[in-house]
Formats: structure tokens, sequence, C-alpha cells
């Protein structure tokens, strides 16, 4: 009798066991895939939003049960009134990757380290520049949404008519062949640049040009453009060849050179030569100068060694605090980045930089012999980007700013360091004014 | 022993009530006045009182708009007067700017009322013209302005070169950007320059016959009675000048963005363009609470804005004790 007891007892355990489990195995699938919309902020607009919502629309078509609403224009300011007003979207794409710093120290972007871990996700499938920028010490706020390589543009109907062959490689081959494509007209103002040294114009900020002499901005938590003698190099050549050509010519020669993002581009209104650009340039010239005989290259360089390198860096995806769908949120942004043929569509629709290292080798995406330079840039291992900071681009304004003074010939050359010491000073007080530890 | 009531007195209990009366007709009364003005108070302390109380507290935090300030004691402000190489060079943007532009603004408008009143024929007419400029959207004034200022291709320059005149670069340049933004500014004084018509209009014609007959000429009816006459106005025009000045913000943000031809690209590295000659106290403000998440320290500056409009204005004021007359004063 006890143990026909014991038998039952063991008997109803098991089935409660199992049919629990079924139970709540039923209940955790039906959790999961209850259908769900999802909201997603991103900063595209018009054509771009459209390919965002192909690729979200592929997403769905792999998590059928999570509808994503998309919502363009996003910005910052607009992200941050919402996250304040409670009203935080459940994902967020940022093309500011300076801010991250702000968003990942304050907690406002989840942080998902968590997620990443659960789901096994190899972060070496980024390149370590990625890994960087979108990260705030140790906290992985953001995944990246594509990416940006910074690369040289020539015109090559104007480099054969002066009897130069391929691209120039060093800084020196690019002072003289800027020398030698420009034209002047007959009152001395410049009619066709070679090649621009001014900073803060177009995409030449100092940012986009550290790399091409290896400079690196911070050191142990601390400024160091005086201590890396890389800027001051960058700098001396920037200014000789801002001197050649007079500092006011060139400003007069900007003043008509046409805006950036319109046909009226100097690269592709053929005012200019030569020209530092990101690779959705490709996309531009084909279609607002389809004509135009141009080739791009790795940017010139102070040392050989550093040749093929160039500036990376690209939009970042997070969760933002407050989202009511933290995991569906997660599938989302782990697709948008990681998935290889959402990458790929993304990358041929935008024109940017797949962010992936597997999707680089792509053949799709390597057809085009102007755009596969950018992915070699991309990929280069001595490639760099920005330092996410809590003061977001402060650095750079600081430090534009007395380039500013510098290129206009206000400061003089042996106060170069002295100069740059001040803006490392200026910086550092700033990151301690953040409240962000060295 | 009891004392006899006063004759003509009222008893105790009537002048009670009719304190009590009093007091309630006293109270209805301020409850009246409190309901008329309810909806200016409710704005009052939602949108001005509010505001200022928590930007001082917010002055002595670390506040980066996203997670809860962190007191820090006076560390902003010591950042602000020490250390912070920005505010200086701010500051003197801003003074220049109240300096040049203000009395420009109003010697300018002034002129402008002036000839419109003595105009004969087609006096609507050009006050419309004058007027029209202060209609157009901030924003794309500064973006005519500098298409007009181009160094390149602007209208501007190409007439100054064709007369054989030195062309400045304007907008690109440190020692021109602020006088382009104040012909800017002086362009679009159409407000200002009608307030002042108003008031020319309104100066009694005895006093102008009056001083004729007494011999006085333009000059002398100009110094003594068009402007005691029209003082307060001034007074109101320098006023609300300093105030404007102090709080510029909008032009030198657009014109430094398009003038560095960096107006789509990110961050705030052109604000300030060129050189920091259009870094004005309120542009790095803005630079301080949105772009780099510094609230805390936006706030400071913003105390500090306070104390230096409220000082200004009381000086100002109490400086106009000798200088401005009012119609029916003893002065």
């Amino acid at each position: 009798m006890r143990r026909l007891t014991l038998a039952l007892a063991v008997l109803g355990a098991l089935l409660l066991a199992v049919f629990g489990a079924n139970a709540r195995g039923g209940q955790d699938a039906r959790a999961a895939k209850e259908p769900v919309t999802i909201s997603f902020w991103v900063p595209f607009t018009a054509r771009e939003l459209g390919v965002i919502n192909s690729a979200l629309a592929g997403f769905h078509k792999k998590y059928p049960w999570i509808t994503v609403k998309s919502t363009g224009n996003t910005n910052p300011t607009k992200l941050t009134a919402a996250i304040r007003g409670g009203n935080a979207p459940d994902a967020v794409a940022l093309f500011e990757t300076d801010t991250l710093g702000a968003f990942c120290s304050s907690g406002a972007w989840l942080d998902l380290s968590s997620h990443i871990k659960s789901d096994k996700l190899n972060m070496n499938i980024f390149p370590k520049t990625i890994q960087n920028y979108t990260a705030y010490e140790n906290k992985r706020c953001a995944l990246p949404l594509l990416a940006d390589a910074y690369g040289f543009y020539y015109n090559k109907a104007m480099l054969a008519k002066a009897g130069l062959k391929g691209p120039p490689k060093t800084l020196a081959q690019l002072s003289a062949y800027a020398k030698r494509l420009t034209v002047k007209n007959a009152d001395g103002s410049i009619k066709v640049l070679g090649f621009n040294p001014l900073m803060n114009w177009y995409q030449n900020s100092p940012v986009h040009f550290g790399p091409i002499t290896g400079a690196t901005w911070m050191k142990d938590g601390k400024s160091n453009l005086a201590g890396d003698p890389n800027w001051a190099a960058l700098l001396r050549w920037q200014k000789s060849l801002v001197d050649w050509f007079g500092y006011e010519n060139l400003i007069k020669w900007q003043a008509k050179a046409g805006d950036e993002w319109t046909s009226s581009n100097a690269f592709e209104s053929g005012k200019l030569a030569m020209n530092l650009d990101g690779e959705w340039r490709t996309a531009f010239v084909k279609a607002d100068a389809p004509n135009i005989s141009y080739g791009t290259a790795p940017h010139p360089v102070s040392k050989p060694s550093l040749y093929g390198s160039g500036f990376v860096i690209g939009s970042i995806m997070g969760i933002p605090k407050g989202s009511d769908h933290e995991d569906e949120a997660w599938l989302l942004l782990k697709y948008l980045s990681t998935d290889s043929k959402a990458v790929t569509g993304l990358s041929l629709g935008l024109r940017n930089v797949p962010s992936t290292l597997p999707t680089l080798r792509n053949p799709v995406l390597r057809k085009d012999p102007q755009f596969k330079v950018f992915l070699d840039i991309f990929a280069n291992p001595k490639s760099s980007t920005q330092p996410v900071l809590k003061i977001g681009a402060q650095n750079q304004t600081l430090f534009s700013t007395f380039i500013s003074k510098w290129q206009a010939g206000h400061v003089a050359s042996k106060d170069l360091h002295a100069g740059l010491a001040n803006v490392d000073k200026q910086i550092d007080a700033a990151i301690g004014q953040s409240g962000q530890v060295p | 022993m009891t004392s006899a009531p006063v004759a003509g007195a009222l008893p105790a209990a009537v002048v009670r009530d009719r304190r009590r009366a009093k007091r309630k007709a006293a109270w209805r009364r301020r409850g009246l006045v409190l309901l008329l003005m309810s909806p200016w108070l409710v704005g009052f302390t939602v949108f001005f009182a509010y505001p200022l109380v928590m930007s001082a507290y917010l002055s002595f935090t670390h506040y980066d708009l996203l997670s809860a300030p962190k007191w820090v004691g006076t560390a902003n402000y010591r950042y602000l007067f020490e250390q912070d190489q920005q505010v200086w060079p701010a500051v003197k943007n801003t003074l220049w700017l109240m300096v040049v532009f203000v009395p420009a603004q109003v010697l300018c408008a002034f002129g402008l009322a002036t000839m419109l009143t003595r105009a004969r024929y087609g006096a609507g007419v050009f006050r419309t013209i004058f007027y029209l400029p202060a209609l157009a959207p901030t924003v794309a004034a500064t973006l005519g302005f500098v298409y007009l200022l181009n160094p390149g291709t602007g209208p501007v320059n190409v007439v100054l070169e064709h007369l054989g005149i030195p062309t400045p670069l304007w907008f690109d340049s440190p020692q021109w950007a602020k006088p382009s933004l104040v012909l800017l500014g002086l362009w679009g004084i159409g407000t200002m320059m009608i307030i002042f018509l108003a008031a020319l209009i309104d100066v009694p014609r005895h006093l102008y016959e009056s001083a004729s007959l007494d011999g006085a000429n333009a000059w002398q009816r100009m110094r003594w009675v068009t402007l005691p006459s029209i003082s307060p106005v001034i007074l109101f025009a320098v006023v609300i000048g300093v105030i404007d000045s102090l709080q510029y913000f909008t032009q030198a943000y657009v014109a430094a963005a398009i003038a560095s031809g960096q107006a789509a690209s990110e961050g705030p590295t052109s604000a300030g363009y060129p050189e920091d000659s259009t870094l004005f106290y309120p542009v790095l403000l803005y630079l301080q609470a949105f772009s780099y998440f510094n609230m805390g320290y936006a706030s400071a500056m913003t105390m500090l804005l306070l104390v230096v409009a409220l000082t200004v204005t009381v000086l100002i004021l109490r400086s106009s004790r000798l200088w401005v007359f009012y119609a029916g004063a003893r002065r």
C-alpha cells in the first residue's frame, strides 16, 4: 500500500512537472510571440528613411510578431526631451556619435552588456574603431548602424591634364599636386583649387585629418594635443600650404565654392581637384555629377606605414531608458548591426560602409571600385576614431577655434606648442568640470 | 464705575459689525484682484519664478539633463570665473555689441523717424518700406545678409570692387563679422523706428512754435524740445536694446554656421566662426546647455547673465533721472 502511494505520488509529481513545464513553456512562447509594436527613432529622412523602412520590413519577416514603427529626423535634443518627458522610443539611432558619452554615463541609454553576453554576440565582428566609439568607459551602450570611412577623392581628368599619374600618397606629394592643379583667374583669384588645406570647412576638421599623421587625442584620460608631435606636424604642413595659396584667397574661394550637400559642391562642380570626404560622396557624385571622371584612394599621409588608413566613425543605435520593449529593441539593434543581409541592404541603399568585418568581403559591395577603397580603409587596423567623452564635441570645438586662429596667421609659429598646450588645458578643465574621471 | 457712552458714538457691537463687513469687503476685493490677476500670476509662476528658482538651484549642481542633479557647491562658478577661457571672449563680444549696436540702433531709428516726419510726399510708402525688413524672419534675414556680404560672390563686394574700394571678408573675418551683424541689425530696425515716429509725432507743436519765436534754430529745437520730449522713448529703446544684445543668439549662430560652410555638419564646431568673433555669451550658454549636456554650468552662466542684465538696467534707469523728462513731472 505504501509502495502504491509512493508510486502515485512520484507519478503525480512527474505529471505536474511535465504539464507545469509545458504550461509555462507555452506561456513563455506565447509571451515571446505576442504581437508587439515597437518605436524606433532614426535621424534619416526622405529617401534614406525609405531604405531604413526596407530593412525594418526584413526584420519583421524574421521576427513576424514584432512590428517596428519608425520615426525620422530625430536628433539628440529631441531624444533628450523625450527621455526627460518619459516618452522615450523603444530604440533609437543617432548620427551624433559624440553624444554617446552623455547618454551612456547618465544611464539614459541602457548598458547592452547583459544582452551581448546572453546572446553570446561576438563583438570582434566589428573593427576595433567601432568597438571604441560605441562604448563609454566600460559601458557598451550602443551598437553601430553602418559606418563612415574617410578617404581621398581626386579628379582624374584634372590630374591627367596636369600630367600627374595616380593620386598622391604622401603629404609632400599632396602639396606639390595641390599647387600644380590650382588654376588662377586673371585677377589672381583662385578659379580651380588643387586642394583646400583650410580646416573647419566641408569635412575638413581636425578629427577627420588627425589620422593622416597618426595624431591621437587623449593619453591616460588627458588631452594630448601638445604631447603628440603628430598634431604639430599636421598643422605645420597645413599652414605651409595655406600660406602658399594665401589665407584670404582661400577664404574668398571657399565663399564661392558652393554648398557641400548640393550639386554645387566644389568637387562635384569642378572647382576643386582633390578633397577629403566620406564614402557617401560616391553616391552624391553618381546622382549629381555622373559624368565627372574621378577616383578614390586612401588620404595621403605623413608616414608610409599609415597609408591605407583613415578616420572611421558611424551612426549609433541604443535603447533609451524607459523603453517599454527592451528585449524586442535589442533584437532590432542586433539585426540592423549584425545581420549580413540587412547590413548589406543598408550599405547599398545608404551608400555607407557596412558595420561588420564579414560583410566587407561581400562581392556585391566590392563591385564599385570607388566605394571599395572605403571598405579597405574601414578594415585597416591603423584606421582610428574619435574618443568618446562626456563633454561631447567640446574638445573638437576648442581645438577648431585654435586652428582657425593658427591658419589665419594669428598664432606665431614659435607659439604653436604653447597654443596646443593651452587647448589641452581647456579640454582637461572641461572634462574635469563634467565630472568625468580621467 | 462705568463710563457713560460718548454722545454720538456707535455701540461696540455695531462698530464690530462694521469692521467685520469692511474686512469682508476688503477680502472680497483682494479675491477679485487675485482672480483677475490669476492668468498673469500663473504665467509668472510657471514661466518665470519657477525657472528662475530652478536655475539658481541648478547652478550649484552638476546636471546633464538626463540624470538627477548632483550638488557641487560653487564649482560651476569657479569654473566660470577661473577656468573657462571661452567666457571672456564671449563677454567681450557681447559688450562690444552693447556698446556699438545699441547706440547705432537708437540713432538710426531716431534719424529715420525724424526724416519720415518731414517727408511731404509718400510718407506712408516710405514708412512701409523701412518697416518691412522687421517682418522678415530672423533666420531668413541672416541668410540673406550672408549671401549679400559673401566675399567671393556677394553683390556688395562686387560693387565695392567696381568702385575700387577694398573688399572685406565680412562674415569670414574676425574684424568684420560683428560689424556685419550690426548691419543686419540696423536693416531690421523698423519696429524701433515706428516707436520713435509715434513719439516724434506726439511732441506738442506749440513747443516748437514757442522755441522758434524765441529764436531757436533747428539744432536748438532738437536739443531743447524734441529730445527732452521723447526721452522716455529713448530710455525704452536703450533698455530694450541692451537686453536684446545680452540675449543675442540667432543671427550669430546662423551666420557662423553658413559662413563657415558647415551648416549641415554634425557638431557645434562652427559656433563663433571666425575665431570666436561671433561667440556671444548666449551662444556659449546654448552650447554648454544643449550641445555639451552641461546644464548645471549653463545655469551658473544664466545667473551671471541675470545679474549683469539687472545691474545694467538699474544703472540705466538710475541715470535716467538725469536725462529723461516726463510730461507733467517736476523735472
